[in-house]
């Protein structure tokens, strides 16, 4: 698919057979559902330059991962790619030799952000083989669609009142 | 000097996940261990039971990176089973897709996983803040890879239009034209990239290698061929399981392959390119003269400019198959199963990959064997590493690291491949 000139862009990633690094990929799901028409929901598996292929020419980017940084499972990291860098070890559980955190840094040292970009990272609890998210992970996904909501309909306001 | 210790717990740029271990006592390299300790992945056990037109798409399962060769291997195994003939534009079709992923996984390697180790970054990350020109070159042309393998494939990860037999849909002369451009951009960027890999700075070292390849009489290697190697294998697919042998061992959970008679072995770029150099194009071969490389080379760090070299041949290789193609009139031959054993083996990026399969008059899949390259190249992976310490012994401890975790590198190994299977013994009183 070509690339959409403008417009914004959701980029749900993971591993549907990793229990919780689906996650991403299950909020995708449900914003294809919730979300306003003219916005694009894509999957995808995180590896980079795919991911930074997807993402050429949007100017609102919105991406969703699982994550294991140790804090407790469910809990939400938001990251504005603009304002800080993404840890490489953020995305822990990804095989690839180059996942979603490399995607963002070389395309931060390229030049090439989309103009917003936003980062969920949904803490997981188990990352081991089989389906079915856990429940505290399922409830931060239910969470994430809303907060995403937000950001699409409203995103003067969200920055506003999540950076004041 | 005293004892030192080298352990990386987590390597870095490789695909999937392993480790290292390398004991020093009194200046003497005592233990190597380059450990996979990326889980199992059991696809032999669970393609028993499953159809043969099956294969190809489950196996395509265990690779991101090559699910190309993993469905060119297990579709030819198959063919071979049951006496098939491919189209020969098709077999061309096959050739290009393949050409798409070479293209694509070479790249990959050569721009963002093994050049910070020669320009001295952590990563491609801060080499593209120094050198974002070529970082981005290397990603145009991964890219033309991938939109052949997605144009063929029907996606980029694990494409879905291989059968066996054929394709499920092939394209017009038309619908192939655009690539023409594509390919023709990237075949003066594979050059610039040959150009600049042999500016790069190497270690003075080699190795006597066994070079392990497919050698086919007219063209270089890709999908077909006899194994051929460099100190006198010369044997076809079914007798693979007479030559080579995987040995388990505790530390690694993928198994360790070897030649019966020799020991280990080297595949991929390195081993293809010395076995095949009289099948490259003129165009490839002139590259790697001007480049410095002879028909002959033995310095694994310069794998970087082979993979380069192998690169250019994909885009030169691809232009010639389009060139010729005409749209065959049927996308696949039928296939009429019968019991019989069939070997598939064809160039994964990082070197051999050999299937076989026993199948019942059904077509139902009773047995089936994987050897996927990283599993063939550890043994090799492990005797660089005895070799290249002791040369480098008296760096600092963090250096001799990274230099260890280089000579990995060297071999782009594929670990997530290479972990398909584990032996497991239960002892009972």
């Amino acid at each position: 698919m070509p690339p959409a000139k403008g417009g914004s862009l959701i980029i749900g990633l993971g591993n549907q057979y990793r229990r919780d690094d689906a996650v991403g990929l299950t909020v995708a799901r449900r914003l294809k559902e919730a979300a306003p028409a003219h916005v694009r929901v894509l999957e995808e598996s995180g590896e980079s330059t795919a991911l930074m292929d997807s993402w050429q020419g949007a100017d609102t980017v919105i991406l969703i991962d699982a994550v294991h940084s140790g804090a407790k499972p469910g809990s939400l990291h938001r990251l504005d790619a603009h304002r800080q860098p993404i840890p490489t070890r953020f995305f822990h559980y990804s095989t690839h030799a180059f996942g979603a955190a490399e995607a963002i840094e070389l395309a931060r040292a390229l030049g090439q952000l989309p103009p917003r970009l936003i980062v969920y990272g949904i803490e997981g609890k188990t990352f081991e083989a089989g389906l079915g998210l856990s429940p505290e992970v399922e409830k931060a996904a239910q969470e994430v669609v809303e907060r995403v909501l937000g950001d699409l309909c409203y995103p003067a306001a969200t920055e506003k009142m999540l950076n004041s | 000097m005293k004892s030192r210790t080298i352990k990386v717990d987590y390597l870095a740029r490789v695909e999937g996940e392993g480790a290292l271990y390398v004991k020093i006592s009194d200046n003497t390299v005592t233990d190597v261990k380059f450990k996979i300790w990326e889980p199992p992945r059991l696809f032999e056990a669970f393609l028993r039971g499953r159809n043969y037109s099956e294969a190809p798409d489950i196996t395509a399962r265990i690779c991101g990176i090559c699910p190309i060769a993993y469905q060119m291997s297990s579709a030819h195994a198959m063919e071979g089973a049951f006496g098939v003939t491919v189209d020969r534009q098709v077999r061309a079709l096959r050739r290009l897709i393949y050409c798409g992923e070479w293209i694509e996984s070479h790249t990959l390697h050569v721009y963002l996983l093994h050049a910070p180790d020669f320009l001295g970054y952590e990563d491609a990350i801060q080499a593209a803040q120094d050198h974002p020109e070529l970082v981005q070159r290397g990603l145009q042309l991964k890219k033309v890879g991938n939109d052949l393998m997605a144009f063929l494939g029907g996606r980029e990860v694990h494409p879905i239009n291989v059968r066996v037999g054929g394709f499920y849909k092939v394209p017009t002369k038309q619908e192939l034209a655009p690539f023409v451009e594509k390919l023709k951009w990237a075949r003066d960027a594979a050059l610039e990239t040959v150009r600049w890999t042999a500016t790069l700075p190497f270690p003075d070292f080699e190795q006597d290698y066994e070079f392990v390849a497919l050698r086919h009489p007219d063209e270089y290697a890709i999908t077909e061929g006899r194994l051929v190697s460099n100190k006198g294998l010369d044997i076809a697919l079914s007798e693979y399981d007479d030559h080579f042998v995987e040995e388990h061992v505790a530390y690694t959970n993928a198994l360790r392959s070897v030649i019966k008679e020799r020991g280990a072995y080297l595949v991929g770029p390195l081993a293809r390119y010395n076995v095949n150099f009289d099948k490259l194009s003129p165009l490839a071969q002139q590259a790697a003269r001007d480049a410095g490389l002879g028909p002959v080379c033995r310095n694994p760090f310069k794998s970087i400019i082979v993979r380069s070299v192998e690169t250019l041949y994909a885009c030169d290789e691809g232009l010639r198959i389009i060139d010729e193609y005409e749209m065959p009139e049927k996308p696949a031959v039928e296939v009429q199963p019968r019991a019989a054993t069939g070997y598939g083996c064809t160039e994964a990026p990082r070197g051999i990959l050999y299937h076989r399969y026993r199948v019942d008059d059904q077509g139902v899949i009773l047995d089936a064997k994987i050897v996927a390259p990283t599993s063939q190249n550890q043994k090799s992976v492990e005797s660089d590493l005895w070799q290249f310490v002791p040369k480098y012994m008296d760096l600092p401890t963090e250096e001799l690291t990274w230099r260890c975790e280089q000579v990995i590198r060297n071999y782009d190994p594929c670990i997530s491949c290479a972990t398909h299977f584990l032996k497991l013994r239960i002892e009972r009183d």
